[in-house]
């Protein structure tokens, strides 16, 4: 059974995944971009895993291409678990 | 005349991090091997390592990147590359690659399922994945790849790294061999093979050997042009003066007991290198403390040496520190290379008991002073690897 996609947990979630990937976990805010923390295309490969094992919810290539800060990955996820 | 000359070498290897290190505790009869292994036990990746390239680099690749900023340093290439990026070659050798990877993933394939199968799995596993990584943490931007011939890898890969310089494709190359196979799958192999110590005791050439020990680490060497080094102020460690290379197209894991593969890149190495038997000082054996190997490799040595065989110093650093596989060749040359420099044979740890037909000199147990009369110091580091491969370099130190 998947997790509720709160936006709470969706940014807990997020930001334990990215604190994993390199980052510091004070570095990590939704205003961040993704090139800002170094996060580039193989670590949003494997957020994307993590957050569908997490919420049930498949990011395509596209939807990654079209994320670029902390904030739109939250937003995105919790608007397609709703 | 241009020649390709080592101006910097770095070592991880059982017997610790550190080329210097490998070679001094080997010369001083320290063993690396531990329970049967020998792993790179005193290599933490944190202290090499953020939290991301640590992730993102196989064991063998961290091994790699580790021995090669030592090298790189020794050179003196810290902060400016001292030739244009595109006129500097990456080329490492492996046997397995990332193993340690591969097994991961599979793990996860079985239990979790395809989805979970991490991203990072192939460029971390993928055999090219060492040489990959140094290119783009030193920005250098010539010819790489990877080398694959198993346990010939490290000095197939030093041998095919003299021939770009000499090719003139590069004015120099960062080579070597990298290796970390100590996993689940990769022991269980080796013992299916009947290739493992059960003793858990690397006596290379003593009548008690039983199979090899597996070790861990990397050595990587920093060739250049010899003019261009010597433009740029550098005096070279050592001179890389030959390689020979032959298949034995015998078996797929047994050597040719005769030992005419091993020999003819013997011969060919030294035709390279424009020198004689008589000009042979020491023997870096494959020496692997098997009982096939050690018995051809003594062979081969009698046939490519002649009569010099039994005059000629034969140790191997597998005694200290087990059979680095793919990283082997180059760890040997790394180590043959700071022994020449002190005119000294280092010894083949555990030897013992001869062996009938097994009477070359062996080094047994403590090193010795090379008889060498004011000329340079020149070696032989034979390789040899399953599938019949064979490579041997000639080296020289002034």
């Amino acid at each position: 059974m998947a997790t509720t996609a709160t936006p709470q947990k969706v940014e807990e979630v997020i930001t334990d995944a990215l604190t994993q990937f390199g980052p510091e976990r004070d570095e990590i805010s939704r205003e961040k971009t993704f090139e800002e923390l170094d996060i580039d295309s193989l670590d949003l490969a494997e957020l994307s895993q993590i957050i569908e094992d997490e919420f049930g919810v498949q990011l395509k290539g596209d939807d990654v291409g079209k994320i670029k800060t902390v904030g739109d990955a939250v937003d995105l996820v919790v608007s397609r678990a709703a | 005349m241009r020649q390709v000359v080592v101006t910097g070498v770095g070592a991880v290897s059982p017997l610790g991090v550190g080329a210097r290190t490998l070679y001094e505790r080997w010369r001083a009869g320290t063993s690396g091997i531990e329970d049967g292994l020998g792993p790179a036990s005193e290599f933490e990746p944190r202290e090499h390592f953020s939290v991301k390239e640590a992730r993102r680099a196989d064991r063998f690749t961290q091994f790699a990147l580790v021995a090669a900023a030592e090298a790189l340093n020794e050179a003196g290439w810290e902060g400016e590359l001292p030739y244009d990026a595109t006129r500097i070659a990456t080329v490492i050798g492996t046997g397995i690659g990332g193993i340690g990877t591969l097994e991961h993933g599979k793990e996860i394939l079985i239990e979790q399922g395809a989805k979970k199968v991490p991203p990072l799995s192939i460029p971390l596993m993928m055999s090219n994945a060492a040489p990959a990584a140094i290119s783009m943490r030193h920005g250098l931007q010539g010819p790489c790849h990877g080398i694959v011939s198993a346990c010939s890898g490290g000095a197939d890969a030093i041998g095919a790294a003299k021939r770009i310089i000499l090719a003139g494709e590069a004015d120099a190359v960062v080579t070597g061999g990298s290796e970390a196979a100590l996993t689940p799958l990769s022991k269980a192999a080796f013992a299916a093979l009947d290739a493992l110590s059960t003793s858990g005791i690397s006596r290379p050439f003593d009548a008690r050997r039983d199979g090899f020990v597996m070790g861990e680490g990397a050595g990587i060497l920093i060739l250049e042009d010899s003019e261009a080094a010597a433009a740029r102020g550098v005096k070279p460690l050592a001179i890389l003066r030959g390689y020979g290379a032959s298949a034995d197209a015998y078996h797929i894991t047994a050597p040719d007991k005769d030992g005419g593969g091993p020999a003819r890149a013997m011969t060919t190495a030294l035709g390279d290198a424009g020198l004689t038997i008589d000009d042979v000082d020491y023997i870096n054996a494959h020496g692997t403390s098997t009982q096939l190997n050690d018995r051809a490799e003594t062979f081969a040595i009698k046939l490519a040496l002649g009569e010099r065989a039994g005059k000629i110093p034969v140790s191997s650093l597998k005694s200290a520190i087990g059979h680095l596989l793919g990283a082997a060749g180059a760890v040997e040359a790394v180590a043959t290379i700071l022994a020449l420099r002190d005119r000294v044979a280092p010894p083949t740890l555990g030897y013992e008991e001869p062996e009938e037909g097994l009477d070359l000199d062996y080094v047994p147990q403590r090193a010795r002073q090379l008889e060498i009369n004011g000329g340079p110091a020149v070696a032989l580091s034979n390789s040899f690897g399953f599938g019949g491969h064979n490579a041997v370099l000639c080296l020289e130190a002034p």
